[in-house]
């Protein structure tokens, strides 16, 4: 089964939010959605999980009950205790005691959290509190999973926990979706979305999408143009469009080379 | 190298910074030099927010030494300084011209000493609330080399923009760099980490690695596991308790032989190719960590 999106617009005013984007969340894998501040990552996650209706398109999703959603910066109740939060969110969802008992122990062991329950979510790191956020959004067992920005403000070493359990849930066969801002991170799924002003830029696996590069990447010690280089420590990629004539050292792009790459060539079609 | 050429602008010499009972810095030794980016990095709670505030001279080391520009830190010294933190301390209601000469002001500088790159120039008049992340970030970097700093100490300067802008942002960064400004960045990030001339990795308070990421990274490897099922792969192992993640369809596992990752997929019964691929930067930060006694109060 795959859950998702097609070709939805959102419009805030005059502002398009997203335009015509589609992205299909398939069951057992992890799909991430990359982009900046105001791309439009957030509303695709609202829309997925029935927060924001778009004025066109349609949506492919589970009933209410089987939707988990962790929000951007937030998920949990920050006055309550850790175990004041699962009991909440647990009720909300109309879990049995048991179920409930037996889901909050397997999954605050698995976040590191059990020996916490009854510290204030006030007084947890920003990782714990995210790990405690993801607890709640899977308390109920969702076919679908929507988690915006997991992991930002979490540290390398929460990451890579917050990580496993994203994995797990995949794993044991739910579709997993994630926004996060850094590209290093989307490589980990087993798609991305690439998101630029409200428009889908690039999608696929992520090789299928660096191999679909425009033009080429280079090495360079002193780019030929400065408005398509970027650093990579103290040597330069630089981008050439087709046709540019060779030069520098040919390099396999990464998936941020990519992207850049696909900014640049997006901004100079539409100048 | 440049980079060792030139003068040291700051440096701890195992400082320490006990709160109560707890060693929230443990004899760390760090050191920036003109020109030189470096990186710090450590899990929340590792120390370095401490560090850097002690660096800076905002909190006094309960032990050890601390130079800034060739002294112990001041208001003088920190005057010759700029720091951009995770917040940005600029005012989201006044526009991008007000908020230059705010900082002009606060720093003793003319307004045309802070330079605006063109897409800052093309929305001077707007609100900065209004701008966008990207443009925000560009604008609190040029409020704090308007004064001409020696040193720069930034906390996660391209965390939430896009490809393109980090980009932009990274080239601005080199570029003081190569005017022979010393920075000194925090970052969560292996993107950022290899833009960095040397990294300072830290665990549980103490400096615990050093150099280039190439360098710390070096040799250390990381199992790889392809599989046509990789979620029984990954179930297996997680099953297994061992540090287990997932890079597109396929598993990685740190800190652990390829020959003990071969028994336990055996002993689920999971057909799977193993291999021993060059370690990330997150696990070797990990392994680091797993090292370390966590404390998981901080």
């Amino acid at each position: 089964m795959t859950f998702g999106a097609e070709h939805i617009t959102v419009r805030f005013g005059d502002v398009h939010a997203l335009q015509d984007v589609t992205l299909d969340v398939p069951t057992g894998a992890v799909t991430a959605v990359v982009g900046g501040d105001g791309a439009g990552k957030s509303t695709l996650m609202r829309c997925l999980v029935g927060k924001v209706v778009p004025e066109q398109g349609s949506l492919r999703r589970p009933p209410k009950q089987q939707v988990g959603y962790l929000p951007s910066g937030s998920g949990s109740w920050r006055d309550l205790t850790v175990d004041e939060n699962v009991e909440f969110v647990g009720r909300v969802y109309r879990l049995s005691r048991s179920a409930l008992d037996g889901r909050r122990s397997e999954l605050l062991r698995a976040a590191g959290l059990l020996d916490v329950g009854n510290r204030l979510v006030r007084n947890l790191s920003g990782g714990m509190r995210q790990k405690l956020g993801f607890v709640l959004a899977m308390l109920h067992r969702p076919a679908l999973v929507v988690l915006d920005e997991p992991s930002t403000g979490v540290d390398p070493v929460s990451r890579v926990e917050l990580w496993r359990m994203i994995a797990e849930t995949a794993a044991d066969g739910a579709a997993v979706v994630m926004s996060t801002t850094y590209v290093d991170e989307a490589e980990r799924a087993s798609a991305v979305l690439v998101l630029d002003e409200g428009r889908a830029a690039l999608s696929g696996r992520p090789d299928e999408v660096i191999a679909a590069i425009p033009g080429r990447v280079v090495q360079v010690a002193h780019p030929a143009d400065r408005r398509h280089a970027w650093r990579r420590g103290r040597s330069f990629h630089e981008w050439l469009p087709d046709g540019s004539p060779a030069r520098g050292n040919p390099v396999l792009p990464d998936l941020e080379d990519t992207i850049v790459a696909e900014m640049l060539y997006a901004r100079e079609v539409s100048r | 190298m440049t980079a060792t050429a030139s003068p040291t602008l700051a440096a701890t010499h195992r400082v320490s910074r006990m709160f109560g009972d707890v060693t929230a810095v443990d004899q760390a030794s760090l050191e920036v030099r003109g020109g030189e980016i470096v990186g710090l990095l450590g899990a929340n709670g590792a120390g370095k927010t401490t560090l850097i505030r002690m660096l800076l001279g905002l909190l006094a080391a309960s032990a050890g030494r601390v130079e800034l520009l060739g002294r112990a830190p001041s208001r003088s010294s920190r005057r010759r300084i700029g720091y951009v933190s995770q917040s940005l301390g600029l005012y989201a209601d006044l526009t991008v011209e007000e908020n230059v000469q705010f900082a002009a002001t606060a720093f003793a500088v003319k307004p045309a000493d802070i330079t605006l790159h063109d897409s800052l120039s093309e929305v001077r008049h707007q609100l900065v609330g209004d701008i966008g992340l990207g443009r925000q970030r560009q604008l609190a970097f040029a409020c704090a080399c308007g004064h001409q700093p020696e040193l720069l100490v930034l906390d996660e300067p391209t965390s939430g923009v896009d490809a393109l802008a980090r980009a932009r942002l990274w080239d601005t960064i080199h570029d003081q760099a190569e005017r022979g400004v010393g920075l000194l960045v925090t970052t969560h990030y292996m993107q950022e980490a290899q833009q960095c001339d040397r990294l300072v990795i830290m665990a549980a308070g103490r400096v615990v690695a050093t150099g280039h990421i190439d360098a710390i990274v070096g040799d250390a490897t990381a199992v790889e596991v392809r599989s046509d099922t990789w979620a029984r792969a990954f179930t297996a192992l997680n099953d297994a308790g061992v540090p287990v993640t997932l890079a597109g369809r396929r598993v990685r596992v740190a800190d652990v032989s390829p020959d003990a990752v071969r028994r336990t997929l055996t002993g689920a019964g999971v057909t799977a190719e193993v291999e021993e691929v060059p370690a990330t930067l997150e696990e070797i930060m990990l392994v680091i960590s797993r090292g370390h006694d966590r404390d998981p109060d901080l």
